[in-house]
C-alpha cells in the first residue's frame, strides 16, 4: 500500500490524502497562537460564565456556592419570562420581513442593469453603518410631533403614531428598523443562491408557456431554498441577540415593552450587579437560540421528508 | 426591442428604484438633519434642504476637544484588534485548511451564536481584578471576540480555494512550512486578507455593547460618545445627526470603495459578533 502511493505521487497529490510531507499535524504551529486566544476569549469567559452561574455573585460582596438557584429563580422571575416573549415576537418579525423582502431585491439584482454594483453597494449601506448612529437618526424620525415619519403618514392620510413612545407599536417599529438594516443581508445570500441556478429549467418553463410568477414558485423558489433556509438561520440567531438598536432607541422601554433576554440580560448584570443571576441568563440565553436553531433545522428536514414523500 | 421588452425594462428600473430608496433616502435624511439650524430641525411641515446650511454642526462636533480623544480612542482598538486579529487569524486560518480541520470551525460558530454580553460578564471581572479598567487594553481584547472568528472563518474559506502545487513545489525544494506560508501562500491569498480586513474594522469600529461596560469617561469609542450625547442634548438635532454621521462616514465610504469584497466576504457567511 505505500509502496503503490510512493510510486504514483501525482495519484496521492490529486487524491484526498496527503503525502508524508504534508502530514496534518506540522501544521500545528500555524495554529497555535489563535488557539490561544481563542481560548483566553471564547472558551475560558464561558467555564467561568457556568461557574459563576452557580454562584451568588454581585459586585462587593463575597461569593457563595449555591449550586442551581440562580437557574431555579428565572421560571418564577416575571420580567425574564416577558422578556422570551418580547423576544421571540420581536425575532419572528424580524425573520420573516427581510427574508421576504431580501428574496424580492434579491430576484431583482439578480437581472443586469446598468449601475448595478454600485447600486448594490448602496443597498448594503443599512447593515454596514454603525447601528448607534442609525439608531439615533431612527429615533428623530420616530419622533411624534417632529419625526419625518408622521409626516410622511400625514401625506397619505394616516393619523400620526407614537411609534416607539407607545407600548403598542414598540416592537413593531424597531422591526422596521431591524428590516431596513438587515434586508441587504438576505438579499446577498439569496443572490449567492440565484448565481448557482443553471439555466436549463427557465429554458424549459419557457418552452411551456409559464409566467413569470410560476417560474418563480415552481423553479427559482425550491432551488434557493437551501440559501433562504441559512439566511434565516443566520438572521434569527441575530435577531435573537439584537442590542444596539434596542437598548440605543428605547433601552427597553416605554417601561419593559421593548425589553428583550439581552437587554434584560444587560441589566441584571450591569446595573444591578448581579453577576450570578446575569450568568444564569446568559446561559440560559445561549441554549434558546441553540434550541431555535434546532427547531429551525428539524422543520427543515421535515420539510425535505414531505417532498420526498409526495414525490415532489 | 419590442414594447413588451420596453415594459419590462421600466419595471426593472422601477424595481431598483423602490429597492433602493429606503437606504438612500435615510442617510439623504441623516444628511439634511445633520445640515440644519435648530430652527429648520423643529419645522413642520420639514425642511428637506434648508436655505442655509449649518456647517457650523460639523465644526461644532470636531471642534470640541473631547472628540479627537474618542476618534483616536476608536482607532487604536479598532486598529489594534484587527492588527491582532490579522497576525493570529491568517496563519490559524491557513493551518485548518491545510489540515482540513472542518472540527474546528464549532468553536467559530460558538462564538457566533454567543450574546456580546455572556463574553462581558467574566472578562468584565478579570479586567476589574487586573487593574485594567481605565485603559484601552480591556477594550483591544475584547473586540478581538469581533475580530478574530471574521479573520479565521474568511482564511479558511480563502486557503480552501488557493491551489496546492506552488506550496508542494517549494516543498520539495527544501523550503520550510513558514517560508512556504510567508513566500507562496500569503502573497496569493492577499484579496483574501483584505476581505477579512475590511469586514474586521467595519465590525470593530460599529461595536458599541462592549464599549458601553468597559468604557470610562476617557476611553470611550465614536459610538459610546455619540450615544452619551443623547442624553445631554436631547433636543439639539443638528449637532447629533453631525456626530452619527462624522462616525459613521468612515465605514459608509468603505461601504462603497469596497463593496465588492464586502459582498464576497459576506456571501461566504461571514460573521459578525458581539
Amino acid at each position: 500500500m505505500s509502496a503503490l502511493t510512493q510510486s504514483t505521487p501525482a495519484a496521492a497529490q490529486s487524491d484526498a490524502a496527503p503525502e508524508k510531507e504534508l502530514r496534518p499535524p506540522s501544521y500545528w504551529p500555524f495554529v497555535v497562537p489563535a488557539l490561544v486566544v481563542v481560548l483566553a476569549i471564547i472558551i475560558f469567559p464561558w467555564i467561568f460564565t457556568i461557574w459563576m452561574s452557580l454562584n451568588e455573585w454581585k459586585v462587593g460582596s463575597p461569593t457563595t456556592f449555591v449550586g442551581f438557584s440562580n437557574y431555579l429563580r428565572l421560571p418564577s422571575d416575571p420580567r425574564f419570562i416577558e422578556a422570551i416573549g418580547h423576544t421571540l415576537v420581536y425575532t419572528v418579525l424580524s425573520v420573516v420581513l427581510p427574508l421576504v423582502l431580501g428574496t424580492l431585491a434579491a430576484v431583482v439584482f439578480h437581472q443586469k442593469f446598468a449601475g448595478r454594483g454600485f447600486l448594490r453597494g448602496i443597498f448594503i449601506m443599512p447593515m454596514m453603518a454603525t447601528p448607534v448612529a442609525i439608531a439615533l437618526v431612527w429615533t428623530m424620525m420616530f419622533h411624534p410631533q417632529l419625526g419625518v415619519l408622521n409626516y410622511l403618514l400625514s401625506l397619505v392620510g394616516i393619523p400620526p403614531q407614537l411609534w416607539v413612545f407607545h407600548p403598542g407599536t414598540v416592537i413593531p417599529s424597531l422591526v422596521l428598523v431591524e428590516t431596513w438594516q438587515w434586508t441587504p443581508l438576505i438579499m446577498l445570500i439569496v443572490l449567492g443562491g440565484l448565481a448557482a441556478i443553471p439555466t436549463e429549467p427557465y429554458e424549459s418553463a419557457q418552452i411551456d408557456g409559464a409566467n413569470i410568477w410560476q417560474v418563480f414558485r415552481f423553479i427559482t423558489l425550491p432551488l434557493i431554498m437551501p440559501f433562504l433556509f441559512i439566511a434565516g438561520m443566520i438572521r434569527m440567531i441575530d435577531a435573537v441577540k439584537s442590542f444596539d438598536i434596542i437598548f440605543a432607541i428605547t433601552q427597553g422601554g416605554p417601561g419593559s415593552a421593548s425589553e428583550t433576554i439581552n437587554l434584560y440580560l444587560y441589566s441584571v448584570a450591569f446595573i444591578y450587579y448581579d453577576l450570578g443571576y446575569g450568568s444564569a441568563i446568559a446561559v440560559v440565553f445561549f441554549l434558546l437560540i441553540v434550541a431555535l436553531a434546532a427547531v429551525m433545522l428539524y422543520a427543515r428536514q421535515r420539510m425535505l421528508w414531505t417532498e420526498i414523500a409526495s414525490g415532489a | 426591442m419590442t414594447p413588451r421588452q420596453i415594459i419590462g425594462k421600466i419595471g426593472l428600473w422601477l424595481a431598483v428604484f423602490v429597492i433602493v430608496s429606503p437606504a438612500i433616502l435615510f442617510f439623504l435624511w441623516m444628511a439634511s438633519l445633520s445640515l440644519k439650524f435648530e430652527v429648520d430641525n423643529a419645522a413642520y411641515p420639514p425642511v428637506f434642504i434648508p436655505e442655509h446650511f449649518a456647517w457650523k454642526n460639523y465644526a461644532d462636533v470636531l471642534g470640541s476637544n473631547r472628540f479627537l480623544t474618542y476618534f483616536i480612542n476608536s482607532l487604536v482598538v479598532t486598529g489594534s484588534a484587527t492588527a491582532l486579529a490579522l497576525m493570529v487569524g491568517v496563519p490559524a486560518g491557513y493551518g485548518i485548511a491545510r489540515m482540513a480541520a472542518h472540527k474546528s470551525a464549532i468553536v467559530i460558530l460558538i462564538a457566533r451564536i454567543t450574546p456580546g454580553l455572556s463574553y462581558l460578564i467574566p472578562l468584565f471581572l478579570l479586567f476589574q481584578w487586573l487593574g485594567l479598567l481605565g485603559t484601552l487594553i480591556p477594550q483591544i481584547i475584547i473586540h478581538l471576540v469581533v475580530t478574530v472568528p471574521i479573520v479565521i472563518w474568511i482564511m479558511i474559506g480563502y486557503f480552501e480555494t488557493t491551489p496546492l502545487e506552488l506550496e508542494e513545489a517549494a516543498l520539495i525544494d527544501g523550503a520550510t512550512r513558514w517560508q512556504v506560508f510567508r513566500h507562496v501562500a500569503l502573497p496569493i491569498a492577499r484579496p483574501g486578507i483584505a476581505v477579512a480586513f475590511i469586514l474586521a474594522v467595519i465590525f470593530s469600529w460599529n461595536n458599541f455593547v462592549f464599549g458601553i461596560v468597559l468604557a470610562g469617561r476617557e476611553t470611550r469609542t465614536l459610538p459610546v460618545a455619540v450615544y452619551n450625547m443623547i442624553s445631554f442634548d436631547q433636543l439639539s438635532w443638528g449637532p447629533l445627526a453631525a456626530a452619527a454621521l462624522i462616525v459613521t462616514f468612515p465605514v459608509l465610504l468603505l461601504t462603497v470603495l469596497a463593496q465588492r469584497q464586502i459582498v464576497a466576504g459576506l456571501t461566504a457567511g461571514a460573521v459578525k459578533g458581539g
